[in-house]
């Protein structure tokens, strides 16, 4: 065991710093948050930067056109990022943090070659359309139909709060083949184009003001069978495989910003008394952020983390609503505006308890597939 | 001892929340507060409680309802001032709310900036320098707390509601154990606070006033993240209302003094 930088972790950290003490000052600032298409630029923008500099897909293989980088220095990468304030990972989210690691567990060379390099240069936006009106939680019950036809399948359904989808290119779409299967084994995982006729795109708003998410009717849209990833009816294994890593690996970013956030919230918890809730909520995500490091580490040794994901996340998600509830508590009269990024922050994060499995569903889990409780 | 609403509290109690269900629907309160509202609760005597001998113990109970379908306005100013025929709003721990709409303002408040785009979207507020202090202090804590109790009670039943409804693996959601613990604890909370209000009510002491508030501070604020939680994505949209509650809770919060300035005075 060991958490201290080694000496290539160290020359790689000062590199990142370098890079980004040069790369960050000429940036513009973030747009606001309902202009999409300006938000899609500026976050596929920064990306293309990445790229350029070599630091896209950091953790991704070489053979994909990612840096190949050790875990260690994967988390040195996002460290620096984190504390240098630069952008976060935005309209990126789904292709490069759970889609294209999907790809790259689960795809075929085809795929992850006309893929893969597109998401890190920032050149495609991809969408998750996995949940449904009526199939959230138990999203194994999804009823979107795909039905074979010639070398194409023909999708309809309706899927709803597919974050991103305004601005998407790609969708990883989950959809029932065999509706005579059980409800597990009859799902399949598809690459959808979203220029395809056949898909409207309708934005939801959200308590944030603005639209983070859309519902998507898909009417008759015709999908290559070659944009199955994974065998036909083993769509479910694969989401999980999805999962493993939208649960994992893809709060990383987030949860060194909220480490930095919870730095800057130090003087107003002095001042304000706060001391000890603030004091409990540095040690809840330093516990955080070392079972983060461990999970990276053993993901490195043993592969993709399965249900252990639950457990960082649920733990994440639960303290980051505290760390929300005490920054209003401490900025006095800058807690009465949606334009404070505290504020903006605290109403964000409660979707996280939702998002990607609700927190009674990581409980499940870790209840029934770690602790081994019936069922 | 009887400990119980009499009958003229009960029959208040319940013509307030007919007014409000056949007046104010959700669809109303989102359009905000205007001078129609106030005009439409003082006719029905909102703001002229003592006028029928009616005392602190029956304005809770009015105010209650008032939360429940979270009537937008100063209305706890109104209610404490006794003033139908002006709206009146108030200066509390360095903000004002609905200060452009009011025709009276208590407390007489240095430096009125306004907030922009303010967290409540149904509650404008300014922030202000020094106020002078309010004779309200402590009813207004009271009767916020009223109208916190009925925030949160309105949030345990949209949430019970809607675990009835919502059905995942082939069953209500509410049959989930989880699910019926988040929601028997928020009944828990805003029973608790209701008692803390009421007791406060028939005798309000700064000790009684703080307690009023403290739980209903934090059942406001808690029901409305369990109901979040258990609308699941529905509860993130703009177009289910637990947001305003929970928007509307941290407004209140720091209205007549927060949970944590009434715990310190507790302890102190
Ligand atoms: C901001 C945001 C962004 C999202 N982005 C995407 C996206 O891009 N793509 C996508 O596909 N989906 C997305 N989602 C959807 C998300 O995955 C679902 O909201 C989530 O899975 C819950 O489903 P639901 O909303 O239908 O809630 P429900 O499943 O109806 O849950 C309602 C409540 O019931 C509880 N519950 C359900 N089943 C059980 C059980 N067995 N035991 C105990 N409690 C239970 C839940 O915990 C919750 O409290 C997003 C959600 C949010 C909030």
């Amino acid at each position: 065991m060991d958490l201290t930088d080694s000496a290539v972790e160290a020359a790689f950290r000062a590199e990142v710093r370098a890079w980004l003490d040069t790369t960050l000052p000429p940036l513009s600032a973030p747009p606001a948050r309902e202009d999409w298409e300006a938000r899609r630029s500026f976050d596929t923008d920064w990306q293309k930067r990445l790229f350029d500099a070599g630091y896209a897909g950091i953790d991704w293989s070489t053979d994909y056109g990612g840096r190949g980088a050790t875990p260690g220095e994967h988390l040195v990468f996002l460290e620096e990022m984190a504390a240098a304030r630069a952008p976060n990972v935005g309209v990126n989210f789904v292709g490069l943090l759970h889609a294209g690691p999907t790809l790259i567990a689960e795809g075929t060379a085809e795929q992850k070659a006309r893929y893969l390099p597109a998401i890190l240069r920032g050149d495609e936006v991809w969408c998750q359309g996995f949940s449904e009106p009526s199939a959230g939680s138990d999203l194994a019950s999804l009823r979107t139909r795909a039905v074979r036809d010639g070398d194409d399948y023909i999708v309809s359904g309706h899927k709803i709060w597919t974050s991103f989808a305004q601005v998407a290119e790609r969708a990883e779409l989950l959809v029932r083949t065999d509706p005579d299967a059980s409800k597990h084994k009859g799902i399949s995982w598809l690459v959808l184009d979203m220029d395809t006729p056949g898909i409207d795109v309708r934005p939801l708003k959200t308590v944030l003001g603005s639209s983070e998410f859309s519902e998507l009717y898909l009417d008759e849209v015709r999908v290559p069978a070659a944009n199955l990833v994974g065998p036909e009816h083993d769509g479910w294994r694969v989401a999980m495989v999805t999962f493993s890593f939208e649960r994992g690996t893809s709060l990383v970013g987030e949860m060194l910003e909220t480490r930095r956030r919870v730095e800057e919230l130090r003087p107003a918890a002095q001042l304000a008394g706060y001391r000890r809730e603030y004091g409990r909520i540095v040690a809840e995500l330093d516990g955080v952020w070392a079972l983060t490091r461990r999970a990276v580490s053993e993901a490195a040794e043993h592969g993709a983390p399965g249900p252990s994901a639950s457990v960082g996340k649920l733990a994440y998600t639960e303290v980051v609503q505290r760390v929300g509830d005490l920054a209003l508590k401490c900025l006095e009269g800058g807690s009465l505006s949606l334009d404070n990024t505290y504020v903006e922050e605290r109403l964000r994060v409660l979707a996280l308890t939702v998002a990607a499995g609700t927190s009674q569903i990581q409980r499940n889990i870790i209840g029934e597939r770690i602790l081994g409780l019936p069922r | 001892m009887r400990f119980v609403l009499n009958d003229d509290q009960v029959a208040l109690r319940d013509g307030i929340r007919a007014l409000c269900v056949g007046k104010f629907p959700m669809a109303r309160v989102r359009e905000g507060f205007d001078a129609a509202v106030w005009k439409e609760l003082a006719d029905a005597g909102v703001f002229s409680l003592p006028d029928l001998r009616f005392g602190l113990a029956e304005e809770a109970v009015v105010v209650e309802e008032l939360g429940r379908a979270l009537v937008p306005g100063p209305l706890v100013w109104g209610v404490l001032a006794h003033s139908a025929d002006e709206v009146v709003t108030g200066a509390s721990a360095g903000l004002v709310a609905h200060a452009k709409m009011a025709d009276r303002l208590l407390g007489d408040p240095d430096d009125l900036a306004p907030v922009a785009n303010p967290i409540d979207p149904l509650t404008p507020v300014h922030t202000t320098g020094a106020a002078a202090i309010t004779d309200y202090q402590r009813p207004g804590a009271i009767l916020t707390a009223a109208y916190m109790v009925g925030m949160a009670a309105a949030c345990t039943d949209a949430a019970v509601a809607y675990a009835k409804e919502r059905e995942q693996f082939d069953t209500p959601i509410g049959r989930f154990q989880s699910i019926k613990h988040l929601l028997a604890d928020s009944f828990v909370r805003a029973e608790l606070a209701r008692a803390a209000v009421h007791a406060a009510a028939v005798d309000p002491t700064d000790r009684s006033a703080s307690a009023a508030k403290i739980l209903a501070g934090d059942a406001a604020v808690a029901n409305a993240k369990t109901s979040f939680q258990v609308h699941g994505g529905m509860g993130f949209t703009w177009e289910v209302d637990v947001h305003l509650y929970l928007k509307r809770a941290w407004i209140l919060d720091r209205q007549f003094g927060t949970t944590d300035e009434h715990a310190d005075a507790l302890s102190a």
